[in-house]
């Protein structure tokens, strides 16, 4: 009967499982090649570190593939970007801070440019954002050409991409020993409202008779959700606790997921992705939509050139290097069509984590990194063909 | 050349045609002759069938796909595709011309056919031809000009030289002269006798009645998918009445539901000296129109396909990119002008798009969304949609327009037709609009959804919205609507109380 459910469920939500499934595959067979390495704490910390800035590019990517776009130039606009903070800092004065909204305004500015060229002046979204590859390339190389690489001083600075949350009190105390307990609070929290949100939407969609998934099934899916939340938390907290990068990451994500499933502007963007003509007739500015898009795609960029140049604490002439190309596969394995209108923010960023471990575990065991693209490659490939068939079956 | 035209000496023969569609039947028993050497007209409404019989008799619907036979120069034939029917020495020039607008006249007159010297395309043999065959077309023009810059009428005659090229036994046009001014017309229709005089015969689907009277030898009408008659012009058997009389003469069956209450006096919508330029196509569509419409009253605009009835509700309905636009709305009695739907929508006017499918509804998306889609604002605080609140409206729209689905989650790509437009029209009256624009409201839809959609249409005009319907099914804009424009060429050509309104009067402005 149960069993009966589950499978069910699993069917109805086949490319959402999936996944998670392939995400649970890949760090099994990765922590069983390397005796356990690959799930310690240690190793999580970094790979969750070095996810960041493809997370936060891919959240972006997966609202321009959303309204049918592309945007190529989010790569070297990061690293540009970077350049700039590190510039603004140790030439400038800027304090660290102020880096943050300094570089998602400037990323934003560019957006709107971006914006621009493909609402406004109709040109092809992958011509314009190539043109825009090639000039921040060339902007970025422009401003580190007297210096070359520029190593950033300030502590606050690079704290965002390699240092973790103070804990509430010392590690070693006789209450769980060697574990950082704010991390584990936060996990405990994020526990609570999970379950509590899960609830809520639940009894709501009952009151109004729809479906719901049978009790069991839904106990199941949230203990086991529980459990996820709970053991990633454990891992970190194993470690330093959770860093930095890590709480950048899952604001934006919440961020972003909160606009896309609960605003007009969320509706909106999908409605434009989904059918632009009825969206326009519907009295939605397509162009409105498409400058919004494009300009918080690259605010996201502004944030992970920081995120990238905080992490190498230095600004460097190749930063943002095929950014632009993993965000598109994260995006893509992680369920956005190419088709438009179809896409979720939190499905990119599981992309994100899934591409990321791969490097990560092909890292540890030493696979050589002709070996590591084809394997990627495939990866990538199988997604998108699992996605066409799923969606094809379903009519 | 007298004594060829024996009555057997046909050069076509379609018998028994019958093409069903999922749920219609398009063409049933249709039997089509064409005699060597003539000009044959083939004429009908909307939806009767003539283009489904040429794609039949060109391949574009293959051997199999259809019952009949079709014996061409007493050879029974079997296209399994298009190229089959050309190969065969046919070839249709539909309304939508096939030019590639980049290249030159000669590269697309044997575009497909190239000219070879070895394995290399002759260039200089081609244009040699090119020239040849334009002179027969009477096309003045240097054969290396780019489509793009021409006229559609001079367009029109490439794709003629490019049949020609192909030796052509048999020329068919779908609705070549819709697109014409008077002077590309004549010079088409003139061609087209020339062409005889050379042997060639065409046949010309065409809703311009006085030319089908000039040109035509032998005049067949189509209606509802079957074959009503084939007239001689030579023995003077073809008239404007007699014609209209075959093309209409369908009883009108379907019920209507009654109406309680009269339209008011008070005028909500008034356009005057309204003129738009498609900028596309690079023409103008519409020409000095003007109409009004009555609190509470449902105004029917009828004419044939391509006559600007569409393009007047879209033009309307604010789409400055596509148009240039001249002209005054007043909503209310107050001028108002439209940068946009928004706009219009804010202005109170709303417009169910003839084609849901492109561009009405979001089909990847569900009921609920698609309902409250046009409209979010008024369900959301703060840029936030109230989850509750939009489960609410489109519950209360479900029912009150008996939406058949299982769920409002259920994606509207999953809803039969019937019910689409019924989301549609939910999508709509949740603007709250004054004034509904319903292009083609029943297309594909079945009897019963058809009657229900009118029974929401009455109701909706009782509560005092008022209703403009574009509808090419005559019986539809008689039995629903107060009052008739009928369009033709991009102008209003007449304005019909409904007490004078009939089919036959309609079809005479919608053919004038």
């Amino acid at each position: 009967m149960i069993l009966n459910d589950l499978r069910k469920a699993l069917r109805q939500n086949i490319r959402d499982y999936t996944m998670y499934f392939l995400l649970f595959l890949i760090m099994a067979v990765f922590t069983a090649m390397t005796r356990g390495l690959f799930m310690s704490s240690r190793n999580i910390a970094n790979l969750m570190n070095q996810t960041g800035y493809i997370a936060v590019l891919a959240v972006g990517m997966t609202l321009v593939i959303v309204i049918r776009h592309i945007d190529l130039s989010v790569g070297y606009l990061a690293g540009f970007i970077g350049a700039a903070t590190a510039i603004a800092m140790t030439r400038w004065g800027m304090p660290g801070w102020a880096t943050i909204p300094f570089a998602l305004a400037l990323g934003a500015a560019a957006g709107l440019v971006t914006g621009f060229l493909v609402a406004r002046l109709g040109i092809p979204a992958f011509v314009a954002t190539l043109a825009g590859w090639l000039i921040y390339r060339g902007l970025l190389l422009m401003v580190t050409m007297k210096t070359g690489t520029i190593i950033i001083p300030d502590a606050f600075f690079n704290a965002i991409g390699n240092g973790y949350i103070p804990d509430i009190m010392p590690a070693e105390t006789a209450f769980l020993p060697g574990l950082h307990k704010l991390t584990l609070l936060i996990g405990l929290v994020a526990i609570v409202l999970f379950s509590f949100s899960q609830l809520r939407a639940r009894k709501s969609k009952q009151g109004y008779g729809f479906e719901v998934l049978p009790l069991p099934v839904f106990v199941i899916k949230l203990a086991f959700m529980a459990f996820v939340i709970g053991y990633i938390t454990w891992i970190f907290a194993g470690y330093n606790g959770m860093s930095w990068t890590a709480v950048i990451v899952i604001v934006v994500v919440v961020i972003f997921h909160f606009v896309t499933t609960k605003t007009v502007l969320g509706r909106h963007i999908y409605a434009v992705g989904g059918n632009p003509e009825a969206a326009e007739l519907s009295g939605i500015s397509v162009k409105k939509i498409t400058f919004t898009v494009f300009a918080a795609m690259g605010a996201l960029s502004g944030l992970a050139g920081v995120l990238y140049a905080s992490r190498l604490q230095s600004a460097t002439t190749k930063a943002g290097e095929m950014f632009e190309m993993d965000a598109i596969t994260a995006a893509y394995i992680g369920g956005v069509s190419a088709a438009g209108g179809v896409g979720r923010i939190a499905g990119s960023l599981v992309g994100a984590i899934v591409y990321m471990s791969l490097t990560s575990g092909m890292n540890l065991l030493s696979v050589d990194i002709s070996l590591q693209y084809i394997v990627r490659g495939a990866v990538l490939a199988a997604a998108v063909i699992f996605d066409v068939q799923t969606r094809k079956r379903r009519g | 050349m007298e004594n060829r035209r024996t009555m057997s000496d046909h050069i076509l023969e379609m018998r028994g045609i019958s093409k069903s569609f999922p749920g219609v039947k398009a063409l049933s028993d249709v039997t089509f002759s064409v005699e060597r050497g003539e000009i044959h007209c083939l004429v009908g409404e909307n939806g009767a069938g003539k283009s489904t019989l040429m794609k039949v008799l060109s391949g574009v619907y293959p051997h199999g796909d259809f019952k009949g036979d079709i014996v061409l120069d007493g050879e029974a034939r079997r296209f399994r595709h298009i190229a089959d029917s050309e190969k065969a020495g046919i070839a249709i020039i539909y309304q939508e011309l096939a030019l590639v607008p980049e290249m030159s006249v000669y590269e697309n007159i044997f575009l497909g056919h190239e000219i070879r010297k070895g394995s290399l395309v002759d260039w200089n043999d081609t244009i040699h031809q090119s020239v040849a065959l334009m002179k027969r077309v009477r096309l003045n023009a240097d054969p290396s000009t780019k489509i793009k810059d021409l006229g559609v009428g001079k367009q029109q005659l490439v794709e003629i030289a490019k049949a020609l090229s192909r030796n052509v036994k048999l020329l068919i046009l779908d609705e070549p002269t819709a697109a014409l001014n008077e002077d590309d017309c004549d010079n088409l229709l003139e061609i087209l006798r020339e062409l005889k005089a050379e042997g060639v015969t065409s046949i010309m689907i065409s809703h311009k009645l006085k030319e089908v009277i000039r040109i035509a030898d032998t005049v067949t009408v189509l209606r509802d998918g079957r074959t009503i008659c084939t007239l001689d012009a030579r023995k003077g058997e073809v008239s404007e009445p007699v014609l209209i009389k075959h093309m209409v003469g369908r009883e009108i069956d379907n019920v209507f539901p009654p109406r309680a209450k009269q339209p008011s006096e008070e005028i909500v919508l008034e356009v005057e000296g309204w003129n738009a330029w498609n900028r596309a196509l690079g023409r103008q569509v519409l020409k000095d129109v003007a109409f009004k419409v009555r609190r509470g009253e449902i105004v029917g605009f009828a004419g044939l396909m391509g006559s600007g009835r569409t393009e007047l509700a879209r033009s309307l309905f604010g789409n400055p990119d596509d148009y240039r636009l001249e002209g005054r709305v007043s909503v209310e009695g107050k001028e108002r002008g439209f940068k946009s739907p928004a706009d219009a929508i804010d202005a109170g006017i709303a417009y169910a798009s003839e084609d849901r499918k492109r561009n009405g509804l979001v089909l990847i998306q569900d009921v609920k969304q698609n309902v409250t889609l046009a409209n979010l604002r008024a369900i959301s605080k703060g840029g936030v949609v109230d989850s509750n609140a939009e489960v609410k409206v489109a519950e209360d729209y479900r029912k009150a327009l008996n939406i058949k689905t299982p769920s409002i989650d259920q994606k509207v790509l999953n809803l039969s037709g019937g019910n689409q437009q019924k989301v549609s029209v939910a999508k709509w009256l949740f603007v709250k609009p004054k004034v509904l624009v319903l292009d083609e409201p029943t297309r594909g839809i079945d009897v019963g959804a058809k009657y229900e959609i009118y029974t929401i249409m009455n109701r909706l005009v009782e509560e005092g919205m008022s209703i403009i319907m574009i509808s090419s099914e005559l019986p539809e804009v008689l039995g629903m609507s107060d009052r008739v424009y009928v369009v033709s060429g991009g102008r209003v050509t007449g304005e019909l109380p409904i007490a004078q309104a009939s089919q036959e009067r309609i079809m005479e402005l919608a053919t004038s």
